[in-house]
């Protein structure tokens, strides 16, 4: 097997795929909460993704991502047997499992369920009792529902228009459990950005300590560039070696929304550049 | 008879208002005349001052001697002899602070330009095929270097001669540290750091990119799992450190480092068509700061097209950390100098993109600590500077991804490694050098670090 060679793939959604790639020495090291950057090709961007789950023995580190800009989906046009030109990691400092208590919500918010699986998974296999609640707009969108399932003590799957599961956001669902009297020790988010800010104002209200996992725009991503510098109760902290998980009561979310959309228009540019590169190829 | 004239021979320079759009090479080089003409300045002192100011030890009459004779596959060897990366220091040293400081010529006049041929002599050697691969007999002992910038790569270099196995782990894509990701194209071409880390891969030095020690493998694995007997770490400089004013966080506010590894290490130089990597468009810059690195940042801005880009620096002119090299080039290039003036908060518009930096002028008290003196604010003299890019450019703070996973590792109050002169750290078989045992400095002292830990190192596996 060759370094970060693509040992499986999987398309889970018409835009969100599963890999697994051949990472041993990764695949050895990664805890829940753990992250790794790729590049695709020699002069492409470096990309952090957060690890869905490994496998030490076939030495895979398995990643899950959403087509949303060029490089994913320059990514997604990899196949088995091929490999990805580099691949670093493990990153970041792992989720604080132990010290979350005996009774913990994880929320998941779209492709954030990607890596709310794993930390649901590692909660549950340390014995805690976990809520894990799945919120996707819509029934099509659904992922892992099965993995999910089997890696919690209840799933609570929720969908925003209401045509699965339990209709409205994962905010309302954890809401409804409080209300209903769950008494939990922590909670987890991971999703976007706006339902984590959510999630906090809720868990601030009810007084439960909440970590979520910060997803900043990095470039080096090993400390070095500060890129992914977040305010945490006012200190500057950097997501790469300090986090990516966070005190979610302590976040200044409205500075990291504004910062993730910095490069909104090159962005776009460039998936529109690569999607008329495609057509160009398909029409030739 | 040697060449009497009071002034080094011109190094032909791309003209300012040309180069500042472009990231080719400022300074051109040597002809064979230039440098045969600048050698004759020598005058092959019997105590040469200029190799007590060299960090490398570099047998600085004798390479220049060679030259003098024609002979410059002599001099290559020479100087690669005693510099494993003779092109790089040749173009980046302070060699005006360093060997050219002691040289007897620059009593009367100016010194000789000892940079300037050594970059002559290393070029030549590149540019006709002509490299320094010999090694001794291969020993078999195993010695890890973590980092490859100019700490690392000199000391892998100076092991691999003396006959060690040495793998250097690179937690980057691409080898090289800073010489790859701060230092820009202009001063340095890339192609010139590929190189000479190509040479050091033919005399058998193993590099693995893309491996973040203290993550993946922390170093009591390197020696009980891997098999390593000795470790040299020259992980670098780290996190950048801002000036904690309002508005450090604003789109449009980078980190030096980070504005320098997008331009470089990620090829943003080549335009937003020929690169994934995305730098926002600036009209105008504020570099905060006066270090060579701010240099470097404001020098990027200018050629990415901002139209204005001021050094918003506390103090002086006399105060500049800077070379005076950086300093008059960033001058000649338009960039604009504000002294005696501080930071005081960046604003944004409704987009969350910054828009002004606000600032204060100061006026220089009595010397502190450092025996430079002080900056005063000067009440009542706010004004504000319109600014789309604001590039603090303030240093960094040791990176903590080793100490923390090295037990017994002792580092200061600073998070810098602690070592002995020798480069010799709390832990047995463990060496350091660099900016992560000085704080951020200059290559060459870094160069000088990785020379003194292989000699050290090599003394350490001879006696074990």
């Amino acid at each position: 097997m060759e370094k970060y060679q693509i040992v499986l793939k999987k398309p889970l959604k018409p835009d969100i795929t599963l890999m697994e790639i051949y990472a041993p020495l990764i695949a050895k090291k990664a805890k829940a909460g753990q992250f790794i950057i790729f590049r695709v090709d020699a002069d492409g961007e470096r990309v952090p993704l957060t690890i869905a789950y490994t496998d030490k023995e076939r030495g895979v580190v398995a990643i899950i991502f959403q087509k949303v800009g060029a490089t994913t989906l320059k990514l997604d046009e990899l196949n088995e047997g091929e490999c990805l030109h580099d691949f670093v990691g493990p990153l970041g400092v792992p989720t604080e499992i132990e010290k979350m208590g005996k009774k913990v919500a994880v929320v998941g918010g779209g492709a954030g369920c990607a890596i709310a699986y794993p930390i649901a998974k590692a909660l549950h296999e340390a014995g805690v009792e976990v809520h894990l609640i799945a919120g996707f707009r819509n029934k099509d969108l659904i992922i892992l529902e099965e993995e999910m399932g089997a890696a919690c003590t209840e799933l609570h799957m929720c969908t925003d228009i209401g045509d699965y599961g339990f209709h409205g956001f994962g905010t309302d669902m954890l809401k409804k459990l409080l209300d209903e009297g769950h008494k939990f020790d922590h909670v987890v988010a991971i999703g976007p950005l706006m339902m984590m800010k959510f999630v906090c104002k809720l868990t601030k209200q009810y007084d439960i300590p909440t970590t979520i996992s910060m997803n900043p725009i990095m470039v080096d991503g090993t400390g070095m560039c500060g890129c992914c510098r977040v305010t945490v109760g006012g200190e500057t902290k950097f997501a790469c070696v300090d986090g990516p998980d966070f005190d979610g009561h302590l976040v200044d979310f409205d500075e990291v929304i504004a910062r993730n959309n910095s490069y909104k228009a090159f962005e776009t540019a460039k998936k529109e550049e690569h999607i008329c590169r495609l057509r160009g190829k398909t029409n030739a | 008879m040697p060449n009497m004239s009071l002034t080094k021979v011109k190094m032909t320079e791309q003209e300012p208002n040309v180069r500042n759009a472009n990231f080719l090479e400022v300074a051109q080089g040597y002809t064979l005349e230039q440098a045969k003409e600048e050698a004759d300045r020598c005058l092959n002192c019997k105590n040469p001052m200029c190799v007590q100011g060299c960090p490398v030890s570099v047998p600085i009459p004798q390479f220049i001697a060679k030259i003098k004779e024609d002979d410059l596959a002599g001099a290559y060897k020479i100087l690669s002899n005693a510099n494993a990366l003779p092109a790089v220091s040749g173009r980046v040293c302070p060699q005006e602070t360093q060997c050219e400081s002691k040289c007897i010529r620059g009593i009367k006049g100016e010194p000789v330009a000892i940079g300037r041929l050594e970059r002559f002599v290393a070029d030549w050697a590149r540019e006709n095929g002509v490299a320094n691969l010999e090694t001794a007999e291969k020993n078999g002992h195993r010695v890890a270097v973590i980092g490859s910038g100019p700490a690392g790569l000199t000391c892998a270099g100076e092991l691999a001669r003396k006959g060690y196995d040495v793998t250097v782990f690179e937690a980057l894509h691409v080898a090289g540290g800073v010489l790859s990701y701060g230092i820009p194209e202009f001063r340095l071409p890339k192609e010139i750091v590929n190189k000479e880390v190509e040479n050091l891969v033919k005399m058998g030095v193993k590099i693995e990119t893309n491996m973040v020690i203290g993550k993946v493998l922390s170093i009591d694995e390197l020696f009980e799992e891997m098999g390593f007997e000795a470790v040299f770490i020259g992980s670098g400089a780290g996190l950048p450190m801002f000036a904690r004013i309002p508005g450090e966080s604003l789109c449009g506010v980078y980190s030096a480092n980070e504005y320098l590894t997008r331009i470089n290490l990620m090829k943003a130089f080549r335009g937003a068509e020929n690169c994934d990597t995305p730098v926002l468009e600036s009209k105008s810059v504020a570099v905060i700061g006066g270090g060579n690195v701010a240099m470097d940042a404001a020098r990027c801005a200018k050629r990415m097209g901002a139209k204005e880009v001021h050094i918003v620096y506390r103090r002086g002119e006399a105060e500049l950390p800077a070379r005076k090299e950086e300093v008059h080039h960033a001058m000649e290039e338009g960039i604009i100098f504000d002294f005696l003036t501080a930071p005081v908060s960046i604003e944004g518009d409704e987009k969350g993109r910054a828009c002004k930096l606000n600032c204060i002028k100061m006026e220089l008290g009595e010397p502190d600590a450092s025996g430079r003196r002080r900056p005063i604010p000067v009440e009542g003299s706010e004004f504000a500077i319109e600014v789309d890019t604001v590039i603090p450019s303030l240093g960094t703070s040791p990176n903590p991804l080793i100490r923390s996973t090295t037990p017994g590792l002792d580092t200061n109050k600073k998070g810098c490694i602690v070592t002995a002169e020798n480069g010799a750290t709390s832990r047995n078989a463990v060496f350091a050098g660099g900016d992560a045992s000085t704080g951020a400095a200059t290559v060459i002292l870094a160069m000088g670090a990785g020379k003194t830990a292989a000699a050290s190192i090599d003394e350490y596996l001879r006696n074990k």
